[in-house]
């Protein structure tokens, strides 16, 4: 109990005091999150829509394919990735293991089969009807895919916070491909990591406030601006 | 900038292992040579070498110089002060993992502590050069009862033979090993096999393995009442907070922890920063960062002892020739000593 309290009074403490390492550590954190965010949306949500919108051969296995991408264990992705950009690998050449590059492009193929799994059910849970009146309206493909986002955007929503919540809270990937370098790579997951293996645990429950916060604040925003779509509905 | 000095050793180095350790050799030659093929179907076969990025420099390296603080408080800092224009990548692993990216190329440099695996890589051209740089030494712990009677012992081999014993005659959890090729459990391995003791499948239920680090298998032991090895950094930092155990037996020879820095053949991997390295390397075999090392203290206690105080040394392949070897003109003694 004693350690609990605190963890929690030291969090406050780093937060009030400005601690220029906690922010930068935090900072890190948002940005990497909301750079793997932005890119899997981009990507994904037309790819979601297209696959909503879609009959060929072979979509059903596409289906299944990103379903189970939603429940990639993230080492896997972090160790795949490793593999892909270490020096030896395929795309050593690059040189951007160990760079917060690196942890994004891990954080996104996170992301992205969510965001576009997400996608596919919200779009095909609108109602057939509607599509068909806004084809006979006239509309084009790609209208007709604008129109149907902003039909599903509370569901839509829910999968942009389901994705920010995966990559935000991920450890193992951004471990792996970011080397938890401080000053560099260090994001809350992996300080909090270190801080536990190394015996601080008022300092790693501080950083566990801190992830906690920013969390909620981040899903507030976005339950807001889910919400109020809702009732203009 | 390229700290040529280092090099002088090396080929003497590599030649004094080769011959002591012929068959750790023919061990680490195999996997090399896995390896170095491995390493044949990447970027190079795609006739793309990567671009050497010399301002980088990636550190494979033990966990213990960091949660000790040596390495942020002591070796980062003062290195960044005399290279301004060097970005250290310290990547904090397990000795078993640093010397595997060190064996593929994926570290420009390696700091950990398993020598026997060290000098076989030298052996195979894996390495190039070993600087030791730093030693302490492990303790065995263990409930404060000493129900096996470890206190005393002349040797940990002596002592882990006790507890070998303990454990098969009651049958309850005896021994909590590390079992994640880290450099504490290397050591541990070889204090079985120097205490002659084998261990068997009939063996799970004395000995067993947490797979975590070393604060976590000291919690485990601590909640079991059972012995472990671990190193003295993280024992200092948490041993209040793992109450039941006590510190038994340390300071024995066999018990020593040495620190080397190691450098990679930059010949079997181009992309490696050799460089950087050698400048890292000479740093903290120098004067000044022996005299940093020694002067180091948490609470009054000094965590390494600067290796210049402790040449010649026995894991180096022959006394003799390691007392006229070109490392002790390389390393100057430090000064100061605690």
């Amino acid at each position: 109990m004693h350690l609990i309290l605190q963890g929690v009074r030291q969090a406050f403490e780093l937060l009030i005091k400005g601690d220029a390492a906690t922010y930068d550590i935090a900072l890190r954190s948002l940005e990497v999150a909301a750079a793997a965010l932005a890119i899997a949306l981009v990507v994904g949500v037309p790819l979601g829509g297209a696959l909503a919108l879609s009959r060929f051969p072979g979509r059903r296995f596409l289906v299944v394919l990103v379903n189970t991408g939603m429940g990639a264990p993230p080492v896997a992705v972090g160790l795949i990735v490793a593999l892909f950009l270490w020096r030896t690998g395929p795309l050593g050449g690059l040189n951007i293991i160990y760079t917060v590059r690196a942890m994004i492009i891990a954080q996104v193929l996170i992301a992205l089969p969510i965001v576009i799994g997400l996608t596919l059910a919200a779009m095909q849970q609108l109602d057939e009807g509607l599509r068909l009146q806004i084809l006979a309206l006239g509309a084009g493909r790609w209208r007709l895919f604008i129109l149907l986002l902003r039909e599903a955007r509370v569901p839509l929503l829910a999968a942009v916070m389901a994705a920010f919540g995966a990559v935000i809270s991920e450890v193992g990937a951004v471990m792996m491909v970011g080397g938890n370098i401080e000053g560099q790579t260090q994001v809350l997951t992996t300080a909090i990591m270190q801080d536990t293996s190394m015996g601080d645990f008022a300092a790693a429950l501080a950083l566990v406030v801190i992830l906690l916060l920013l969390a909620f604040s981040t899903n507030y925003a976005m339950t807001l601006i889910q919400q109020r779509g809702q009732k203009a509905t | 900038m390229r700290c040529r000095f280092l090099l002088l050793g090396s080929r003497w180095r590599l030649r004094a292992t080769a011959g002591a350790l012929f068959t750790g050799a023919a061990v680490a030659l195999a996997l090399g040579a896995a390896v170095l093929f491995a390493g044949g179907c990447g970027s190079n076969a795609a006739g793309q070498r990567p671009v050497p990025n010399e301002k980088q420099l990636i550190l494979a390296s033990t966990t213990s110089v960091r949660d000790s603080g040596l390495m942020d408080n002591v070796v980062l800092p003062a290195f960044k002060a005399r290279y301004p224009g060097i970005t250290v990548k310290p990547i904090y692993v397990g000795t078993g993992q640093a010397l595997e990216m060190a064996k593929s190329g994926n570290a420009d440099v390696a700091i950990v502590h398993s020598p026997p695996d060290e000098l076989a890589l030298l052996a195979t051209g894996q390495l190039t050069l070993r600087l030791p740089f730093a030693y302490n030494y492990f303790t065995i712990v263990g409930p404060s009862g000493d129900p096996a009677g470890v206190r005393g012992s002349p040797s940990a081999a002596v002592a882990f033979k006790k507890i070998a014993a303990y454990g098969r005659r009651t049958g309850k959890v005896a021994f909590v090993s590390r079992g994640d090729q880290s450099g504490t459990n290397k050591k541990e391995l070889s204090l079985w096999t120097s205490a002659g003791v084998t261990l068997t499948a009939d063996d799970d239920r004395w000995y067993i393995k947490s797979g975590q680090g070393m604060l976590e298998t000291l919690q485990i032991a601590a909640q079991k009442n059972a012995y472990t090895l671990t190193d003295m950094a993280t024992w200092l930092k948490n041993g209040s907070s793992v109450a039941p155990l006590t510190k038994l037996l340390m300071t024995t020879q066999d018990l020593k922890n040495i620190y080397s820095v190691d450098l990679i053949n930059q010949a079997l991997h181009p992309s490696v920063n050799s460089a950087a390295a050698e400048c890292l390397a000479e740093w903290l075999v120098s004067e000044s960062g022996q005299r940093a090392i020694a002067d180091y203290k948490v609470n009054g206690v000094a965590l390494f002892q600067p290796f210049a105080d402790d040449i010649p040394h026995t894991l180096l392949p022959a006394r003799s020739e390691s007392a006229a070897s070109p490392v002790s003109s390389a390393t100057p003694a430090a000064s100061s000593s605690p």
